[in-house]
């Protein structure tokens, strides 16, 4: 019985008559606040671009919303493209620019009421805006441009906000029973209470609507990394992009042969470090005081532990106590071995990568 | 699969048709192609709106009725109507309706499954209000070009920023339609074969990220035309509209059918 209605309500796009005349002005009122802020932030944004960048990206997102994407499972779908619009443009950008082309969908092209235009900006325009550009900063973090993670984040923000606007739609139409009936009770606008409207339309957008949204937003921002990384920064602003990352990388260089210079300064520490006792220290009368100096004046054993000394022979340092023996001088070999450590952590940190097919961020 | 492109491409034409058509319409004789389309835009808004709040079917019904004796006198044909609204709308609400007529709790009719009374004008009620207010909105379109429309938006103290880039989108939803037909077409006639359906999906990211830079590149090279037309950020709109006696007469045709179906249908 429900199978029609679960495919029905799988598009957000609400007719006239499905909203009683006093939810839609509620919706009205509420999105007019956010129309408001977004025209302000624009304007001081954007100055004399903005006319021709709102017209531009909201007949985009039109044309998008007009393309049948193949999912997988071998179905299609359309997307709202809210998830893309709030990545590249920023939040107050998408959300003019999907209300101008749902404005232009529900007054020419018939898709939407008019009376319902309030709650289909608010539900996709706004709640789709914000949710997808926080959840995409969120998962992004800082990553750089070109990551993969950004990626995930996108789809991720496509899939979440398009549910999202999906949800405030059930709910309006949900409530609508339990306001509005007439003498009969009849149902006067949708039909359906909350229990039938939230699982008719979360199915439809669970799935296709969702899987559309996060095709299109992983997708455009694959592509965009590849051929036009720029279009991405406005939203990414702690990102470190390839200049960046070869910025931190070279700090990152430099710090680490500071660290080798001083390594030598490990040889002035006085005593040794707790618990890296030799076999031979615990018969060895100075490094007893050593070892109950550091131990809370605690006398250690007459002689050392089986265990440790069965294990301490069952490994030989190529460089024991980091100086090798062919040479004298105990700072030196300290530095030496540093770089040989160093030099072996990258080389495995290297091959890790190579065998990871080069993936990195 | 070239089936997708091809759907696509459907679409868009489809799309771009219709638009052509509603053009050709807007600017033929009819009733309400002469009619100020302040007045078209104030008075179908609000037979829409008494549409909505109407408790009564009949008022409904008789509203549908009036649209569609208006389309008629507007030289709109009833067969456009049917293939671009009724159909379109029955189908839709009708499968979201349906199962209204046996979930919704109330007196049972009879009927082998538990249909009722309450269900029964709970599908009709929404039915009647999409089919109603869906035919009405065409009518604005289908009797006014868009430019007027926005124009006449301006009586409902729309900001002038925003109607100025819903002329702008309009235009430029036409320039990146044909864009992406051209993109699809080319696509098409390089294409052999059954295209695996990752394959479809990477066409169609690439495509809507192809659109994307094209998009923002248009934007950049309009923005650099308005500067160089001296375009400062101020928006000027000619309001050329004069009401003449005959749009009084329908603006109180309007205000009197609205106001008695308002009364009515409480």
């Amino acid at each position: 019985m429900l199978a029609p209605l679960r495919a029905k309500l799988s598009t957000v796009h609400i007719p006239d008559g499905y909203l009683s005349p006093a939810t839609c002005a509620a919706l009205y009122a509420g999105a007019a606040p956010f129309w408001y802020v977004s025209l302000q932030r624009m304007k001081r944004a954007f100055n004399t671009q903005m006319v021709p960048l709102l017209s531009v990206f909201a007949a985009f997102s039109f044309i998008i919303m007009m393309f049948n994407l193949p999912l997988p499972g071998g179905t299609t779908g359309h997307a709202v493209g809210v998830g893309i619009a709030a990545i590249v443009l920023g939040p107050w950008a998408s959300i003019l620019g999907i209300s101008i082309a749902l404005i232009i969908q529900a007054v020419f092209f018939g898709d939407g009421g008019i009376t319902a235009i309030g709650a289909n900006c608010f539900n996709m325009a706004i709640i789709g805006s914000l949710a997808a550009y926080a959840i995409y900063r969120f998962i992004a973090g800082r990553a750089p441009i070109s990551s993969p993670r950004r990626i995930v984040a996108a789809g991720v923000a496509g899939y979440v906000a398009i549910n999202l606007s999906a949800l405030a739609a059930a709910i309006e139409f949900g409530i609508q029973p339990m306001l509005y009936h007439d003498a009969t009770g009849a149902p006067l606008y949708a039909p359906y209470p909350l229990h039938i409207a939230i699982p008719a339309m979360m199915i439809g957008h669970l799935t296709i609507a969702g899987l559309a949204e996060m095709v299109v937003s992983a997708g455009v921002v694959a592509y965009l990394q590849k051929s036009e990384p720029s279009l991405l920064k406005r939203t990414a602003p702690g990102a470190a992009d390839d200049n960046l990352a070869a910025g931190n990388l070279r700090r990152l260089w430099i710090a680490v042969a500071v660290l080798l210079i001083l390594t030598p300064l490990g040889i002035l520490a006085a005593g040794s470090a707790w618990g890296e006792w030799a076999p031979a220290d615990f018969s060895d009368a100075a490094a007893r005081n050593q070892i109950a100096a550091v131990s809370g004046n605690q006398s250690p054993p007459t002689e050392a532990p089986r265990g440790l000394r069965a294990l301490a022979s069952f490994w030989t340092a190529p460089m024991p106590r980091y100086a090798p023996p062919f040479l004298k001088s105990p700072g030196f070999g300290y530095l030496l071995s540093g770089m040989a450590g160093t030099g072996l952590i990258l080389l495995v940190m290297l091959f890790a990568g190579f065998l990871m097919g080069g993936r990195a961020g | 699969m070239t089936g997708y492109i091809e759907r696509t491409i459907a679409s868009l034409i489809a799309a771009s048709e219709r638009a052509a058509i509603a053009e050709q319409v807007a600017f033929s004789a009819g009733a309400l192609q002469g009619v100020d389309p302040r007045v078209k835009v104030a008075g179908l808004f609000a037979l829409i709106v008494v549409v909505a709040a109407s408790r009564r079917l009949r008022v409904i019904a008789a509203l549908f009725v009036v649209a569609a004796i208006l389309a008629a006198a507007s030289n709109v044909r009833m067969r456009r109507l049917a293939a671009w609204v009724w159909s379109p709308v029955l189908i839709f609400t009708g499968a979201i309706a349906l199962p209204a007529i046996f979930l919704t709790p109330g007196r049972a009719i009879g009927g082998g499954h538990a249909i009722t009374e309450q269900g029964l004008r709970a599908a009709a009620f929404l039915i009647g209000r999409a089919e109603t207010a869906s035919t009405l909105s065409a009518l604005l379109v289908l009797t006014t070009p868009w430019p007027w429309v926005l124009k006449a938006l301006r009586i409902f103290r729309c900001p002038m920023i925003i109607v100025a880039i819903l002329g702008m989108t309009y235009r430029y939803i036409f320039v990146i339609l044909q864009t992406a037909l051209e993109m699809f077409e080319a696509r098409k006639s390089r294409t052999v074969g059954v295209l695996p359906p990752s394959e479809r999906r990477r066409l169609a990211s690439s495509a809507a990220g192809v659109l994307l830079s094209k998009s923002v590149q248009m934007s950049g090279e309009v923005h650099l035309a308005m500067r160089s037309r001296g375009f400062r950020g101020e928006i000027h709109l000619m309001q050329d509209f004069r009401a003449r006696a005959r749009d009084w007469f329908w603006l109180a045709g309007f205000g009197l059918m609205a106001a008695a179906a308002l009364w009515w249908g409480r």
